[in-house]
């Protein structure tokens, strides 16, 4: 094999890569990379203007050099002059150089841009390629500010030859996608479309992938090539394999041009023109009847390209969504595909019948392949085919096999890649939400879900839960007795402690008679796990104790007692302090009226829509967002209380954020109406209206109700406060002249976003108060 | 469209990188360790395409040099395989029996091969032939205006 370049030599670069990989360690590499650069910095500095094989060799090296990864910051001079220089070599090395080491120097880039421009008028073809070629490559935005004008009348002159048409094709699409708003449409658009019927294949090839782009955005001005492409597809399909001599890839026709203009039919409708379309559908089943076919050769390229063409039929007959003929014969091909001895093949055939299974028309098809899927699912021994296999399960889940499908992903999740389990953990959930019918099941399957992968289970999951257990009396015994069982075990997850903590708190009492699950005994469960758990957790466990209190009094001094021990009231943490310290309190003077009030049961939460749909999409995948989308849009969901999930969660999203609606300030109304939706730390309170009159379990702080009647006497204190927020206010006053602060304290752990106040005056003080508001210091806790 | 395409050896050493996006240094490097550990990781018998972000990436070895293409989420990936093979077939064609010394070697004849076969990120000429002609007449400039002497290679 040559170590010595063809054409032309230059021996110096030769040797000096030669050097290079022969330097026994990055030291040695480095010191000759220097060495190098020197020699060539001086070169370039010094009086005797060099001659242009010396450029060309020079300029070479400072880009094998940056290639290497160095840094380089000169030469783009030399780079330019080469460019300029008539010998093509050198120019070729010019323009290689300032493509790959782009700079944004000013006078550099219109020195470039001359030249590009003298190059493009050259009517030479080799040099206009070189220069369309650079443009392609580079696409700033000054070049398109010079060029964008240009290039389309370039592409659609009658003169200019084909192999510069396919790369002016090609420059004026990067240019359009990085500039769009320079290349404006014009006459040269209907004379681009026809390009699609050029005798010069290559030439349609470029065309296709710009009138492809352009088509995107503007559907209208190009839609007459829908039927140009469909008779060349037919053309091209039905023809023998020697018709298109050197576009013939392995006895395959023309598999790029091919898989092109199926491709670009997917940018519109299926057409409306009967011929036009009955004309596709024919080439489709073509195809599909060539799979079918014995192969013409045994290379896998052959293959490769026949089942290219194949894969991107299939994907166009998914879009059309219009033929249930064609989408069963796809779905059966997909079918044979998921048992081929290729990977590739089984890896493309579950990621195409994803889309195939969302579409009302093969999903039956789709799902009579489940005992395939799942079997892919255990046996592969590549992870990203097993993935495929897990995305299809769930699409292709619905009521009559959704208990199966869970199990099975279950049972894989057990031993699944760990950078895949979070998105499996809430694809889980949301089936088995989804298709519940008997709510017991669903239970079960997420505290499943937190014993396999509690790591994993993000709030959001076993938030709902728990909002679905309330929501149900049915399954809420059901749910406390589970959840007792499932804290026996030696190690439970954390996860698994908060629901079960919150769970027996509301619901412990359905349990309570049996003698193995007495109060005390559930008592003692949860706090032998408390040592165990973080701070969030204890703070919702110490809840459960003073629901305990309330639901069992036999417990009272047991539990007074622990939360009397230093460890609670003393301890560092204020919120768990303040639980601790407020509890005891509350259990020692309220009656037991009062406290069965204050812990009265928690209501049914309103009715919201999933996050944890909201939480996949934002997760990326390619299962993950279009298959959701597809299938709430089309299948009926599951029952919630008989609402529905649907779509994106804005609420929930909007809790994430924990925007709050304005509390107003209006000093007379303390307690404001306008509910807010925030995600505190304490459970499942998220979709609890916070601010809202009837304040359900959770104790608040003291309401500082007599609060302002001491702003008579005093200048400063707490106006308001509550669990998210204090009202501060400070005053001062001089003469007849006073001055009043209110300061708004966010009391969570979450940033506030969009809070805003208002001051309303009553009356005649309109005209004698002037506020302002000092923009917020968003500070938190 | 395709993305980039990079060659590295079985060691991780980039021998050739193509972007067909602007992409900030830092940024191409990052992409570049992210590929290399990535691809260099799999197993011999898995399939020859991964999901990373939101990009597809196609990968095949060819003897000691793994070719590593990244495309969009809608490109069809056995075509995508094909290019790969395409762009080795004309390595092969110019260089005869190329292998990656060659590369090594030659880097900027690899370049501008690319270049007519590929252009911001689209295939430009899907026929070997047309292709191999441009390479060859370039070659035939290099020859005249080089005042050098050359080894001619006899062709047919």
């Amino acid at each position: 094999m040559p170590a010595v370049s063809k054409g032309d030599g230059m021996r110096g670069l030769a040797v000096f890569i030669s050097d290079i990989r022969n330097c026994k360690s990055k030291e040695a590499e480095i010191k000759r990379i220097n060495k190098e650069l020197a020699n060539i910095r001086s070169k370039f500095k010094g009086d005797k203007a060099l001659d242009g094989y010396s450029k060309k060799k020079y300029v070479c090296k400072l880009l094998f050099i940056f290639l290497l990864g160095h840094d380089i910051d000169f030469g783009h001079m030399e780079a330019v002059n080469l460019l300029s220089s008539n010998k093509y070599t050198e120019k070729q090395i010019g323009y290689l150089f300032i493509s790959v080491l782009v700079n944004s120097n000013s006078e550099l880039i219109r020195l470039i841009n001359n030249a590009i421009k003298n190059d493009l008028s050259s009517r030479n073809p080799t040099f206009m390629c070189l220069a369309l070629h650079c443009i392609a490559n580079v696409g700033s935005r000054e070049m398109a500010e010079a060029f964008a004008s240009e290039i389309p009348r370039i592409l659609v002159a009658g003169d200019t030859m084909d192999s510069v048409k396919q790369s002016a094709a090609l420059c004026l699409l990067r240019l359009y996608k990085t500039s769009p708003d320079l290349v404006l449409m014009g006459e040269w658009t209907s004379r681009v479309v026809h390009l699609l019927n050029d005798q010069h294949m290559g030439v349609v090839t470029a065309a296709i992938s710009l009138i492809t782009c352009l088509s995107q955005k503007n559907p209208d001005e190009f839609k007459t090539c829908v039927s140009l492409a469909v008779s060349r597809l037919s053309r091209i399909v039905s023809s023998a394999s020697t018709d298109l001599q050197d576009y013939t890839y392995y006895f395959v026709p023309a598999p790029w041009l091919s898989c092109k203009l199926l491709r670009l039919l997917q940018c519109y409708p299926p057409p409306e023109d009967g011929a036009v379309k009955g004309r596709l559908v024919e080439c489709l089943e073509t195809i599909l009847n060539k799979a079918q076919e014995p192969p013409k050769s045994k290379k896998v390229q052959h293959s490769n390209a026949k089942n290219a063409i194949l894969f991107e039929a299939i994907s166009l007959i998914i879009h059309y969504d219009s033929e249930p003929n064609l989408l069963v014969r796809a779905c059966n091909q997909l079918g044979q595909f998921l048992q081929h001895r290729e990977t590739n093949l089984r890896y493309l055939a579950l990621e195409s019948m994803c889309t195939l299974a969302s579409s009302e028309f093969s999903h039956e098809a789709v799902k009579t392949h489940i005992e395939t899927v799942i079997n892919a699912l255990k046996t592969e021994r590549d992870v990203s085919v097993r993935q495929r296999a897990a995305d299809l399960l769930y699409a292709m889940c619905d009521r009559s096999n959704a208990k199966q499908i869970v199990a099975e992903m279950l049972s894989y999740l057990e031993t699944a890649d760990y950078s895949i389990r979070e998105e499996m953990v809430l694809k889980v959930a949301i089936l088995a939400e989804k298709y519940a019918v008997d709510y017991s099941w669903y239970v079960d399957t997420i505290l499943n879900l937190i014993r396999i992968a509690g790591d994993y289970v993000s709030e959001e999951v076993w938030y709902r839960v728990i909002q679905i257990v309330i929501n149900r009396d049915d399954v809420q015994g059901y749910a406390a007795k589970t959840v007792f069982e499932a804290l026996q075990a030696p190690a439970c997850h954390e996860n698994m402690v908060k629901v079960g903590g919150y769970i027996l708190g509301e619901f412990g009492n359905l349990i309570a008679g049996d003698p193995r699950s007495s109060p005390l005994v559930q008592f003692n469960l949860l706090h032998s796990k408390f040592h165990l758990c973080s701070v969030p957790t204890r703070a919702l466990l110490l809840s459960a104790y003073i629901k305990f209190i309330n639901l069992f009094p036999e417990t009272k001094v047991t539990i007074q007692e622990v939360l009397r021990c230093d460890s609670q009231i003393r301890n560092s943490d204020v919120e768990l302090q303040q639980r601790a310290v407020e509890y005891l309190k509350l259990s020692s003077i309220a009656s037991t009226d009062v406290l069965a009030t204050v812990l009265e049961e928690m209501p049914p939460f309103p009715e919201r829509e999933s996050s944890i749909l909201a939480k996949l999409k934002k997760k990326k995948g390619p299962g993950a967002v279009s298959v959701t989308e597809l299938e709430d849009s089309k299948r009926e969901g599951g029952e919630l209380n008989g609402g529905a999930d649907r779509g994106p969660d804005t609420s929930a999203l909007a809790a994430s954020n924990a925007s709050t609606p304005s509390p107003s300030a209006d000093l007379l109304g303390i307690r404001s109406a306008a509910p807010i939706n925030v995600a505190p730390v304490s459970a499942g309170s998220l979709l609890v209206d916070v601010f809202s009159e009837a304040g359900p379990a959770a104790p608040s702080a003291a309401v500082n109700d007599d609060g302002f009647l001491r702003f008579v006497c005093k200048n400063n204190g707490v106006l308001f406060e509550n669990q998210l927020l204090q009202i501060g206010i400070k005053s001062e006053y001089r003469q007849n002249l006073g001055r009043m602060y209110l300061f708004y304290g966010n009391k969570t752990s979450v940033q506030f976003a969009s809070f805003t106040t208002t001051v309303s005056y009553p009356g005649e003080l309109q005209s004698h108060i002037l506020s302002a508001l000092k923009p917020p210091n968003l500070q938190m806790r | 469209m395709m993305r980039f395409l990079l060659l590295f050896s079985r060691q991780g050493k980039l021998r050739l990188q193509k972007w067909f996006t602007p992409i900030s240094e830092r940024e191409k490097k990052k992409i570049i360790r992210d590929m290399t550990s990535m691809v260099l990781a799999r197993q011999p018998r898995s399939c020859n395409f991964l999901h990373w972000k939101d990009l597809k990436i196609i990968y095949k070895r060819y003897a000691s040099l793994y070719f590593c293409l990244a495309v969009d989420n809608q490109e069809n990936e056995l075509l995508a395989l094909e290019v790969i093979h395409r762009y080795v077939e004309l390595l092969d064609k110019y260089f005869g029996n190329v292998c990656e010394l060659d590369i090594i070697f030659n880097f900027e004849k690899a370049y501008f091969i690319l270049d007519e076969f590929l252009i911001g990120g689209e295939i430009q000429e899907t026929s070997k032939q047309v292709v191999n002609r441009c390479i060859e007449s370039s070659d035939m400039l290099q020859e005249d205006d080089s005042s050098e002497w050359y080894e001619v290679e006899l062709f047919g």
